[in-house]
């Protein structure tokens, strides 16, 4: 196989979903979008009714709003992070991953980011932040970090996508309606491949590889300070930011073997995506669960130390109390088990490693909910009842509209652009033709 | 020696250095001029008793809760509820029951502390939550955006959230302001507001109308004078120095304004 050929196979399974859907991509397509019309239903119920449809009262005014902020958010930094490291090393097996990993942290940040706007009383009055923004207030903090980190995603996303949307305006030209035709050439801002393009193309990549850690970093940082300067109990730590930074890349990781796993099989990338990339995020998972777990044993071994009162009993309704249940299910299904299907050579395989990180993904969520709901559950005055707070229907739809969110925006994404990025491909083959010499390689059923 | 050119006077007068430290400090400049500067909540009067006013002639509100005298009949909280026209789970004073370890009972009234320190006006990001110049923290609810930040960071939980529709009032002439939010605007947080709206017309707190057992008391810490619901007054400072009251959680820097005198013989175990 020649270096040409290779890449024309490359091209090939790339732009193909671009090209067309079938009728399966369609199907799929319309199942997430009733879930998603579900979730906007639900909305505009609570919009009516306000947020009384809900399972949260005056004890535990933060509850499933508030902890899939952070669990989807956290997956789209996780994901952020994840790929500008992997640039920054220049690690050789992250060609076929860094666009995916890219666009997860879109979807799942644009999904995340509405949770903030649903969770307000008076969601028309979300602009008074700027009308009257108060910049002592960590909810202001969070609207700035937020906004600069999509702002800096979108960038990061659309650099090394400059030279696949030329690929698309020159190889796919006959191929595309006149929107599509006219977006390509837009958004290829003229690229053609020459050497000074290609080095400043370069340099603004890796500018944005090392601009995106600390402004990703930032989100899951000022979000646990939205915790940690309260004086709840369970919140009021010193270790929350970076614990936070630690767990979303945690998820972020686990939820990109996710969907390799699907868009490998979809995609049909088996050639490009192979089990080396699964064994080398698993072992990034089981490094990152060590990491984890140790933030957890840190955090509780000195505050159990002490049982300091109520510190002391939020700790024992998580470890032997009405949640203990939850907590040892997310500290054994959710990171040692999956710890150790990873580890085992015998389940170490595509599909051990992609129900290791579902589990991961499930056990982060669950980790979310522990640390908002339990600080605000318990009172902090002389009384011992403790209110259950449980979601109502509304914010479970509400919850699997957003979940369905970013699989819809990602089989969105990927008819716009290839699931692959060419470019880097071809970075790997200096010496091959450039994109306008190789014509119809394309070859759509 | 490179990269040191601040003393040094043969560097040109706009080094590149230079030029972006002036952009940058323009920008921040800018960035901070958008945000106004009479919305940063300044406390208005972080002093103590015996203190100049803030304001020429302003009082300074304060309270004091005997619970000595508490006996839990919630009168305080119904009265509270009916004259603000609240629902049944806002409980602006609420009343907690406080067991010692011979199983006896005693009763514990929390209203807002109205902190010199209020961790839930910190916290606001819309400038919402504001202290007046006579110490009491109140919410402009046309202000507020319902995130229920303040909530969370109230270590007193004086605070409530109108998830419902509020009970309106019969009279059609309610003009709801931060002094008398009355009726409460769904969406947004309300608490206590010591009845600031009484004050001026020269009446007690509702609360402490209502209390048959006068154990409420309402304190001017600038005149140092405190008196309840049947006009006993007392010289506030010798009253607290007399009973050893204290303030609760003071531990957490809030500087508290709610007073309490602990019961007698139970171990207070809280």
């Amino acid at each position: 196989m020649t270096a040409s050929s290779m890449e024309s196979g490359i091209r090939e399974a790339a732009i193909r979903p671009v090209l067309r859907g079938g009728w399966r991509w369609w199907a799929i397509f319309a199942l997430l979008t009733v879930i998603i019309s579900v979730g906007g239903v639900a909305y505009a119920y609570q919009l009516k009714d306000g947020l009384a449809v809900t399972g949260l009262d005056q004890r535990t005014s933060w509850g499933f709003y508030i902890s899939n902020l952070i669990f989807f958010m956290g997956i789209s930094y996780g994901a952020a992070i994840a790929s500008a490291v992997m640039r920054l090393t220049d690690v050789p097996w992250r060609r076929g991953l860094t666009r995916m990993l890219e666009s997860i942290a879109l979807a799942a940040a644009l999904a995340g980011a509405l949770f903030p706007v649903i969770d307000l009383g008076r969601p028309e009055r979300g602009w008074y932040l700027f009308r009257y923004g108060q910049i002592g207030s960590p909810v202001v903090w969070d609207v700035i970090v937020v906004t600069n980190y999509l702002v800096a995603l979108i960038l990061f996303l659309y650099l090394p996508l400059i030279p696949d949307f030329a690929y698309c305006r020159d190889q796919l030209g006959d191929r595309l309606g006149r929107v599509r035709r006219v977006s390509y050439r837009a958004l290829a801002l003229g690229w053609s491949g020459q050497p000074g393009q290609r080095k400043v193309l370069r340099q603004g990549i890796t500018v944005m590889s090392i601009l995106i850690i600390p402004v990703a970093m930032a989100v899951p940082s000022v979000l646990a300070w939205l915790f940690s300067v309260t004086v709840r109990p369970g919140w009021n730590s010193t270790i929350f930011a970076p614990y936070f930074v630690l767990g979303a890349v945690f998820s972020g990781v686990a939820a990109l073997v996710i969907i390799m796993a699907v868009i490998r099989k979809a995609y049909h990338l088996e050639s490009i995506i192979t089990e080396q990339h699964f064994r080398m995020l698993g072992y990034g998972l089981i490094a990152l669960a060590g990491a984890y777990l140790y933030f957890m044993i840190s955090e509780y071994v000195t505050e159990g130390y002490k049982m300091t009162g109520e510190t002391g009993s939020q700790l024992e309704l998580l470890m032997t109390g009405d949640l203990a249940w939850v907590f040892w299910l997310f500290v054994v299904g959710g990171v040692l088990l999956p710890m150790a299907t990873i580890a085992i050579p015998l389940t170490r395989n595509i599909l051990g490693i992609t129900v290791a990180s579902i589990a991961i993904v499930l056990g982060m969520f669950v980790k979310r909910f522990l640390i908002v709901v339990p600080g605000l559950a318990e009172s902090v005055l002389p009384t011992d009842v403790l209110k259950a707070y449980e979601p109502t229907w509304v914010e479970v739809a509400i919850t699997l509209a957003a979940a369905a969110a970013i699989p819809w925006l990602l089989m969105i994404f990927f008819r716009l652009f290839p699931v692959i990025s060419i470019h880097e491909f071809e970075a790997a083959h200096p010496d091959g033709p450039p994109p306008s010499a190789v014509a119809g390689v394309t070859g759509g059923k | 020696m490179k990269g040191q050119t601040g003393g040094d006077a043969s560097a040109p007068a706009w080094s590149r250095r230079r030029l972006l430290g002036g952009i940058g400090a323009a920008a921040g400049m800018a960035a901070a001029s958008i945000i106004p500067l009479t919305q940063i909540p300044v406390a208005e009067s972080q002093g103590a008793a015996g203190q100049a006013p803030a304001k020429s002639g302003a009082r300074q509100w304060a309270f004091v809760i005997d619970m000595r005298r508490c006996d839990g009949c919630l009168y305080c909280t119904k009265a509270c509820q009916k004259e603000h026209f609240l629902p049944k789970d806002h409980e602006w004073i609420k009343v907690f029951e406080i067991k010692d370890r011979q199983g006896r009972k005693s009763y514990m009234p929390r209203l807002c502390m109205m902190c010199e320190n209020p961790p839930c006006l910190k916290v606001c990001p819309t400038a919402a939550t504001f202290k007046n110049p006579e110490g009491v923290v109140l919410v402009d609810q046309s202000k507020c955006i319902g995130c229920r930040m303040c909530m969370a960071a109230c270590p007193y939980e004086a605070r409530y959230f109108n998830y419902k529709d509020p009970i309106k009032p019969p009279s059609p002439f309610d003009n709801p302001m931060p002094e008398f939010p009355v009726p409460q605007q769904k969406g947004t947080v309300g608490k206590c507001i010591l009845c600031v709206h009484n004050a001026d017309k020269g009446k007690l707190p509702f609360c402490v109308d209502a209390c048959t057992m006068d154990a409420l008391y309402v304190v001017d810490l600038n005149s140092d004078v405190m008196t309840n619901g049947s006009g006993e007054t007392y010289v506030f400072s010798k009253y607290i120095y007399d009973n050893d009251a204290y303030r609760y959680k003071e531990e957490l820097n809030t500087s508290p304004r709610v007073w309490y005198v602990a019961g007698h013989g139970q171990a207070l175990d809280f």
